[in-house]
């Protein structure tokens, strides 16, 4: 057996070594790791500072598998120096390991930039697992951090740290953000996403000091400005851990040079990862490193053939919500080059390709990265682009668009709520030159009321409409053509309070049955309730407080918070079932029961009868919270989640959103009353709760996501109330929480909500507390109409008595 | 066509503006509209499966059926989507010292082109 020492026990170290033992090799392998932790994915090192993974959850290769692959693990020992010519490895202890080959697999530390006062207490680095527990133990809810370095790696310090509850600033050297792969533009769209998220960005700002007496408390720029600073992190870059190859006489620059086959200037030491320098090249991302390894296992175990040639970067990224993609070279100097751009500031979208003789040099994509691959391509082979040149920002319809519908024949229907066949559709796109989503609705009625088989239109359309339009931005309808983010902004902004001035300004002065109940909605969030209310711009439901039926009759919920009822409630239900002849008594999924078939007349008697308040089953509003019986009977229940659940109910009642809320509490993982398929569940377990949001088991079936474990009720249900708010303000009208969870991600509504500064969950709370001061049970309504025929039919003054003799 | 029979119905502020309401004349059921400058008079029951137009959301001068969104041209009654050979019957309503009337006897119906598509 063959001696191999690897030198590094990190992702690009541990990477090779894997791909050596895909291999038949004969060496007797040992790893020396200056860190005692498992090989870790040190990419994920920003989630565990955000909290949203655990130590162990990174850990790429455990303890067993060192040892099941024969390998031995030497963690928490640092190779000093390597004596070539005797052909051994010492390590810290003075202890002599002999190779026969070598891999350096040093990796990169952080770069500190010259700052007087990067020695005083509470300034970091952000490498290592280690740093990120030292980060953790130290940041605490509302405390001033600042990261230096506007980079990948600082952005990411910085979105952990504001998870954690820190005000966070980044300060930043150059005039725009992660310049390296970004140019000015995307930059600017990149720092415009992260302001609005709350982290302040300071830049182009040269830090001068640290200062602070011991511990710091404070930074001064070049410029003679200081801002304030408990914890500080510096982000300014990595440099290549080139000492160990330096001192053993192999040839350094920057980084350890290796040729194609990863090989230093001793033929018998290989070197992998952050640490190397190929062609002038040094490297921070994972992808190439990954390819090193490949090679480097090759040449290692006598199979060479395959070279690393350098990549072209790229770097596919998500940072803070928002997606990057940069790949070759962004460098806009060289002469000759093409630029093609795309930019929707409303959509935070940015895209711009650059071209050198219809080849792809370069591209950036901010907001949307789905073409990544295509560009990826593209710059591998050189593909020539001119038969490409007129799709370059937008791919053209695949021509397997249509694969899903395709298979489907003529007969089948597409829309289940309008029975439209595929057939009827196909035959009007054809006829009537169809060429959006929209005309085919209007068309065909097709997709125009639940919704679900949108997608199998558009399939439709883009195989079959030679024209197909996709819509690019969402409006809210033809009648106002704004997206809601810019009507809420243009409400706001205007200080419109009715959806008429709305309609005048900004639409077609006439609304429809789609735009007018959801700028209603609008209105009543933005101003909490202090808008002119128009009636007549609400769907009959929300006029009068009940749910119109097939027949035109009512159906009245009453609110039973929690499920729970008393037998006086049950006999005042039975009453009125008998005297207002309903016709049929249900009890419903929501543990309440419903009473069908009454007359609109009869609604506002109906309700005094029962003397319940309304349990707003007819309306975009909160429905209920469901609930078990929790500790009050249960012999396993570990949390009262009765009387959490009525709590819950109680605080949010009578408030609107933007669609339903069904809400559920249950005592025990055992999870009874299903709170993990509700929009908001608080699913409680010894000593805590966990509440979860974007849960659904109706046309969509989702597992809700966890938004955040706290050990008291008082703690969970401000969560729920946390989350609530900010889905009233942030989602569109009709996006049910699982649609807006997927929409904007977890982390991000952690962020906005459970994690956010105290003072923007204060503000928060209080706007819901404005609305809910306000808010009205509904069915109050029958002691004060609000119009005297609100309920009341109109009988004709004269009736004419010859008509029926005309006829 | 028969002679004018104007039945007065109710006071104009009983239907408020931008809404509807149902009333019963003789054996008809019918939805009055009161469109913020004129009151218009339509049959209230939706032909596609009799949904109650007077409780429809008012556009300009259309209402939208509220079970499933069938939308009538108040003028004409004629349904709005060119796919819907459909329409309702229009009655000629004014109104008179505060008063709307209708007359039921001279009620109108534009039948639609043959149904496309």
């Amino acid at each position: 057996m063959k001696k191999l020492v690897v030198v590094g026990n990190g992702m690009a170290g541990v990477a090779c070594v894997e791909h050596i033992l895909q291999q038949p090799h004969e060496f007797d392998i040992t790893i020396f790791g200056d860190e005692t932790h498992a090989n870790y994915n040190r990419i994920l090192l920003s989630m565990v500072l955000a909290g949203e993974k655990s130590a162990e959850d990174i850990v790429l290769n455990d303890v067993e598998w060192y040892r099941s692959n024969g390998i031995q693990a030497r963690l928490g020992v640092r190779i000093e120096q390597i004596d070539r010519s005797e052909r051994v490895a010492i390590d810290s202890e003075g202890c002599a390991t002999r190779f026969d080959k070598l891999i350096l697999a040093t990796g990169s530390s952080a770069f500190i930039p010259p700052i007087a006062g990067v020695d005083k207490k509470n300034v970091h680095v952000f490498r290592t697992l280690d740093d990120a527990r030292e980060l953790i133990a130290k940041a605490r809810q509302g405390s001033k951090a600042v990261v230096i370095g506007g980079g990948l790696l600082g952005l990411e310090a910085a979105r952990g740290l504001q998870l954690r509850g820190c005000e966070v600033s980044v300060v930043h050297l150059m005039d725009t953000l992660m310049e390296r792969q970004l140019d000015a533009t995307g930059g600017g769209f990149l720092q415009r996403k992260i302001e609005s998220l709350g982290i302040r960005v300071f830049l182009p700002k040269h830090t001068q000091a640290l200062l602070g007496n011991g511990r710091v408390e404070g930074l001064r720029f070049a410029s003679g400005e200081e801002i304030d600073a408990e914890l500080v992190v510096i982000a300014a870059g990595i440099k290549p851990n080139v000492e160990l190859g330096r001192k053993a006489g192999l040839e350094v620059r920057r980084g350890i040079v290796v040729n194609d086959y990863m090989q230093t200037s001793d033929p018998d030491i290989f070197a992998v990862g952050e640490c190397t320098e190929h062609r002038g090249q040094t490297f921070g991302l994972v992808a190439p490193l990954m390819e090193q390894g490949q090679v480097l296992a090759a040449a290692i175990t006598g199979n060479a053939g395959r070279v690393f040639t350098g990549t072209a970067p790229a770097a596919k990224l998500k940072i803070m919500g928002v997606e990057i993609f940069s790949a070759g070279s962004i460098d806009e100097s060289e002469p000759g080059l093409e630029t093609v751009r795309y930019e929707d500031p409303a959509l935070g979208i940015y895209k711009k390709l650059l071209l050198k003789d219809n080849r792809l040099r370069g591209v950036i994509l901010v907001g949307d990265t789905s073409d990544e691959r295509r560009y990826t391509q593209w710059l591998r082979d050189d593909t020539d682009l001119a038969p490409h040149r007129k799709h370059l920002l937008f791919p053209p319809p695949a021509a397997d668009a249509g694969l899903e519908v395709a298979e489907m024949p003529d007969s089948e229907v597409i829309c289940g709520c309008n029975g439209v066949r595929k057939g009827a559709i196909i035959q009007a796109i054809h006829q009537h030159g169809i060429k959006t989503l929209d005309q085919l609705k209007e068309r065909t009625r097709a997709s125009s009321s639940c919704g679900s088989c949108t997608g199998l239109c558009q399939q439709l359309l883009r195989a079959v409409a030679p024209e197909f339009q996709e819509k690019t931005r969402t409006t809210l309808c033809a009648c106002v053509p704004f997206s809601y983010e810019q009507l809420r902004e243009i409400v706001r902004g205007q200080q419109l309070k009715s959806v008429q001035e709305v309609l005048n300004v900004y639409g077609n002065r006439k609304g429809c049955e789609v735009c007018k109940p959801a700028l209603s909605y609008m209105l009543d969030m933005i101003w909490c309730g202090g808008h002119d209310e128009d009636r007549s711009a609400r769907f009959i439901n929300d006029r009068v407080h009940a749910n119109i039926q097939k027949d035109g009759s009512f159906s009245v919920v009453p609110r039973m918070r929690g499920g729970v009822t008393s037998p006086a409630e049950l006999r005042r239900i039975a009453d009125v079932a008998e005297k207002y002849n309903v016709r049929m008594v249900k009890v419903t999924g929501s543990q309440r029961i419903d009473l069908l078939g009454v007359k609109k007349a009869d609604l506002p008697r109906v309700w005094a009868d029962l003397g319940m308040p309304s349990g707003q089953a007819y309306t975009k509003g909160v429905r209920m919270v469901k609930t078990c019986v929790g500790t009050e009977f249960c012999r396993f229940g570990v949390q009262d989640s009765t009387r959490a659940g009525i709590e819950l109910e109680r605080r949010l009642e009578n408030l609107f959103t933007p669609h339903k809320v069904k809400m559920g509490a249950v005592g025990c993982p055992r999870n009874c009353a299903e709170a993990t398929v509700k929009d908001i569940g608080m699913v409680g377990q010894e000593g805590s709760w966990q509440v979860v949001v974007g849960g659904a088991a109706g046309k969509s079936v989702r597992k809700a996501d966890l938004l955040i474990t706290v050990e008291t009720t008082a703690e969970a249900l401000e969560a729920c109330e946390l989350f609530f708010q900010y889905y009233r303000e942030n989602a569109n009208y009709l996006e049910r929480t699982y649609d807006f969870v997927e929409r904007l991600g977890i982390e991000t509504i952690r962020k906005a909500t459970v994690y956010a500064p105290e003072t923007e969950k204060n503000w928060l709370l209080e706007r819901l507390q404005r609305s809910k001061a306000i808010a009205k049970d509904a069915w109050m309504e029958r002691d004060a109409p609000v119009h005297p025929t609100q309920f009341v039919p109109i009988h004709a003054i004269g009736q004419m008595e010859t008509l029926e003799a005309k006829r | 066509m028969s002679e004018s029979n104007w039945t007065p119905i109710t006071r104009t502020e009983n239907i408020p503006a931008h809404e509807g309401r149902s009333v019963q004349i003789g054996g008809l059921e019918l939805a009055i509209f009161n469109l913020g400058d004129r009151f218009v008079t339509i049959e209230n029951q939706c032909p596609h499966k009799g949904g109650p137009l007077c409780d429809g959301i008012v556009s300009g001068a259309e209402v939208v059926c509220p079970l499933h969104g069938w939308r009538f041209d108040l003028n004409t009654g004629l349904a709005v989507r060119a796919s819907l050979a459909a329409c309702v019957t229009t009655f000629p309503t004014r109104v008179a010292d505060g008063i709307v009337l209708v007359d039921a006897g001279r009620g109108r119906r534009i039948e639609p082109e043959a149904a496309v598509a």
